[in-house]
């Protein structure tokens, strides 16, 4: 049997699809977040050198990884959108920002609230930190493009060129500690080395991760959803849906 | 070649194109890149004296001493190498040890002593529990005993 994924491409089965699945990853979004706070707080051990301020790497890596990570999947939705015309790559592209500029900016909060205690700083200019406020910026330049645009096709297309250009930064910030000297320590993990944490740290916040993923699915297909209605509210398939002929 | 394989080629080679002048452009700021000078580097005069600088390494084990007010503090930093004498007046992070890393930022008088108004911790990579750290300083204690003997 083989799938016909190009119906899913079509907003409207897209809509549906996404709506089924949301219950699914928004309930696994949960035990991991759960799962993942208890060893972060209840199992992990005291850092050595850090004491307990080290906890916040159970927020503060996973929301950087994910700001990383989210921004290439959008650049590559957008690429897509902008290359052969789909719209729901597109409006995918869209949906995906607002999360990624929280997880942004999260890296970037939760980062210095830890760094005055630690460091002796809210902030300095090197190069790890101020390639992720780029990227924040990236983000909020890409939602205010779109927002700024009144025709959805035009700011699709504006904000993925925003998107692809941005790209670059990405390599940036995951290489910058070790291309540069910076104050912010290097990689505890990789996946060419073998991790320089303890298990319980580690897979706490490997755990906290995958809640991130999960949280960001929701709230991808979620908002996807919503830009679906949106614009494709003129359809007929949406006025059925709002006569409640469609379930 | 369809119309949408060659938007795509385009769109692969302008993005390819930027990374290209993006990596040009940051070899070129190398050194502005850089956040602090080690040691060595401000012994080879590769660091703008004269004007405020960091100077990043290891706080030489030993060094730390506090001088006269109580809040003025002399100690070393080093990158095994070279060591730069730096007087610092505040107060120093959570982190700050001996034998542990440390940014400082200020100006090299003309006696050769690094005058610091900012000194930042800068830690490794490595977490561990505090039982695991000390494991650790005693298998090294252990293996520089027997490399002596």
């Amino acid at each position: 049997m083989t799938i016909n994924w190009f119906k899913y491409a079509s907003p409207a089965s897209f809509y549906f699809l996404a709506g089924r699945m949301v219950p699914y990853f928004a309930t696994l979004a949960i035990i991991f977040l759960v799962v993942g706070l208890y060893i972060g707080f209840f199992v992990a051990p005291t850092d050595f050198q850090q004491g307990e301020a080290y906890r916040i790497i159970f927020i503060h890596v996973p929301a950087a990884w994910m700001s990383m990570f989210l921004y290439v999947i959008m650049a590559f939705w957008a690429g897509v959108g902008l290359a052969f015309n789909t719209r729901l790559s597109s409006m995918v592209a869209s949906a995906i920002a607002p999360t990624g500029a929280m997880f942004a900016f999260l890296a970037l909060w939760t980062g210095a609230w830890w760094g005055k205690p630690m460091w002796g700083t809210w902030w300095v200019w090197d190069a790890r930190l101020t390639s992720e406020l780029i990227l924040f910026f990236l983000y909020i330049g890409f939602m205010s493009l779109q927002a700024a645009i009144d025709d959805p096709k035009r700011a699709d297309k504006a904000g993925a060129v925003i998107a692809l250009v941005g790209v670059v930064n990405v390599p940036i910030i995951y290489f910058s500690v070790q291309w540069w000297n910076t104050l912010h320590q290097g990689a505890s993990v990789s996946l060419v080395q073998s991790p320089k944490m303890a298990t319980a740290m580690l897979s706490g916040m490997l755990i906290m991760t995958l809640a991130a993923w999960m949280y960001s699915i929701v709230m991808i297909l979620t908002r996807t959803r919503l830009i679906i209605l949106e614009r494709e509210r003129h359809t007929a398939w949406v006025s059925e849906l709002k006569e409640g002929v469609l379930e | 070649m369809k119309p949408r394989h060659k938007k795509m080629a385009v769109i692969a080679l302008s993005v390819s194109a930027l990374a290209v002048s993006v990596v040009l452009v940051l070899n070129a700021f190398q050194s502005n890149l850089v956040f602090f000078f080690s040691p060595s580097q401000v012994a080879a005069k590769e660091a703008p004296i004269g004007k405020s600088f960091r100077v990043g390494g290891l706080v030489e084990e030993g060094s730390l001493k506090r001088v006269g007010d109580g809040t003025t503090m002399k100690f070393a930093i080093t990158d095994t190498a070279e060591v730069i004498k730096v007087v610092y007046t505040g107060i120093l992070p959570d982190l700050f040890k001996e034998g542990k890393g440390v940014v400082a930022q200020g100006k090299i008088a003309d006696d050769g002593v690094f005058y610091a108004d900012e000194v930042l911790a800068k830690h490794d990579e490595n977490y561990m529990p505090p039982e695991a750290a000390a494991a650790l300083e005693q298998a090294a204690k252990a293996q520089k005993t027997s490399f002596t003997q």
